[in-house]
């Protein structure tokens, strides 16, 4: 089993060593090929405006979404939770995603850099150390959505059956639990 | 310093409070920047351009260090207005450049709601002995560095990103590339030092020893690396990318082109697949002019912008 980290732009080095860390074979993964290849696929933090004009320009938006929809399992953080976003508030122009989960992301939606944060929330009813980057937060969670997590009343965690997306870097920091639920969720759909 | 707290309301729900500014925030903000490029920007418009060619950010600037070099004079921190137009024009984070030492100027900056401060030898220097104390500030900085013991003691003052200096404003990468081996030279270097020399290297560096020691166990930088100076084709870009930067900034080397749109597209391009010498070739036909350059050889010692900050 081979988890691919999307490598187009973002902490791809810090998604890699996560999830070896919880136990899976993990590789950073620019080309269709090697995204088909995956079992699971994450993406990563980064800018979801660039994401979004890279995977455009390297023709993966199309055939990324037929992958997720055909049960691909997918997480992503922060940019990777917008991409994983059916719809998305305050974008840039024209902004698209991969799509899966039936949300709407806010960009930017706790502020600038000078209001990035990091502290204690409850993911699944227990304590999880997140940090938040520039992060949105989920406006709408459709309801086929579960939210796993919530700070301060804005949903920052979600799941909805092989697509797992958080708001906040589960990869910057040493707690494995995110990306181990993650594996086992690759695990689950082989 | 101030800091402009959004979530603090929500201490009334007896979660805990939100710590804002810390290291991790800080460095882990220019995680996220990895891969990709940062673009100088001197008009909300051209913000836009790099924003839609795919840029991680905009440095947003009064004068592009090649029109600092061609018209002289003091260069400092840019207008408010023009500052806050930028932010206005675009969703993606913006920087903007203060001069080494002038901790004034990064407190404006910082209460402008920019996202990265370039304490920045572009500019004409403020203090000559002494660079910013970043760790007060609530805002990430970046700094450059030509070499190890540089990037070191600019981390050992609260920099949470290094980038190579290069020669800004002249389109020619040779001292980016110096830059980039010397720092990458170094780091090699501790790896193969005994742990009982490292006391002695520190010295040498003028760096701390925690830090050295910490390069030496991790074989990197504590923080994120990018290149910065000179680049201005996607062969540039990638490569630098190939001598170890984790990212790229370019600046003249963009507005001054003949197609700066396309030329900022392909660079993207060229930073994400900077191993793959096939899309390099593709992205580069056709850009159109590429910046004159200068030849870093012709310019006189006080016009080297490297020089600056110690």
């Amino acid at each position: 089993m081979v988890i691919g980290v999307l490598a187009l732009q973002g902490d791809v080095r810090e998604h890699v060593r996560a999830l070896e860390e919880s136990g899976a074979t993990a590789k950073p993964v620019r080309r269709l090929s090697e995204i088909e290849a995956a079992d699971g696929l994450v993406i990563p933090g980064g800018e979801s405006t660039t994401l979004w004009k890279l995977a455009a320009a390297f023709e993966l938006l199309d055939p990324v979404r037929k992958l997720i929809a055909g049960g691909m399992p997918a997480f992503g953080s922060c940019a990777g939770l917008i991409m994983l976003a059916d719809q998305v508030a305050d974008g840039a122009e024209g902004q698209q995603t991969f799509g899966g989960i039936d949300m709407t992301a806010r960009r930017n939606a706790f502020g600038r850099q000078v209001d990035s944060f990091e502290r204690e929330v409850l993911v699944g009813g227990a304590p999880f150390h997140a940090v938040f980057i520039r992060a949105p937060w989920v406006e709408r969670a459709g309801p086929d959505v579960s939210v796993l997590g919530e700070d301060n009343g804005r949903i920052i965690a979600v799941r909805q059956g092989a697509l797992l997306a958080t708001a906040f870097h589960p990869e910057l920091t040493p707690d494995r639990r995110i990306h181990e639920l993650f594996v086992s969720m690759v695990k689950g759909s082989q | 310093m101030s800091t402009v707290d959004a979530t603090s309301s929500s201490q009334a729900n007896g979660a805990p409070a939100p710590e804002t500014g810390t290291a991790r925030v800080k460095r882990g903000m220019a995680e996220m920047l990895k891969g990709g490029v940062i673009m100088d920007v001197v008009t909300p418009e051209q913000a836009k351009i790099a924003e839609d060619a795919g840029a991680v950010a905009v440095m947003a600037l009064e004068r592009v260090p090649a029109d600092i070099r061609a018209q002289g004079g003091i260069a400092r921190m840019s207008d408010p207005d023009m500052i806050e137009g930028i932010i206005g024009a675009v969703s993606i984070p913006v920087m903007a450049k203060a001069r080494i030492g002038h901790f004034a100027e990064a407190q404006v900056l910082q209460s402008l709601g920019i996202d990265y401060i370039d304490e920045s030898e572009v500019l004409t220097p403020a203090d000559e002995a002494h660079h910013i104390d970043k760790w007060k500030f609530t805002v990430p900085f970046v700094c450059g560095a030509t070499n190890l013991g540089e990037a070191l003691r600019r981390i050992a003052e609260g920099a949470a990103m290094i980038r190579s200096k290069g020669e800004a404003g002249t389109g020619n990468v040779v001292e980016a590339t110096r830059h980039m081996r010397s720092l990458k030279q170094g780091i090699r270097r501790l790896q193969g030092l005994p742990p009982e020399e490292l006391f002695t290297e520190a010295k040498e560096l003028q760096a701390p020893y925690d830090l050295v020691a910490e390069v030496a166990k991790a074989g990197k930088l504590p923080v994120v690396l990018f290149t910065a100076g000179g680049i201005a084709t996607p062969a540039d870009a990638a490569m630098m990318m190939q001598l170890g930067a984790e990212g790229v900034f370019v600046g003249s080397g963009i507005f001054k082109s003949g197609d700066p749109a396309k030329r900022d597209a392909a660079i993207v391009k060229a930073t994400t697949f900077y191993d793959d010498p096939d899309v390099i070739a593709k992205v580069s036909r056709g850009l159109g002019e590429a910046m004159v350059g200068i030849n870093v050889d012709t310019l006189p010692a006080d016009q080297k912008y490297a020089n600056r900050g110690w």
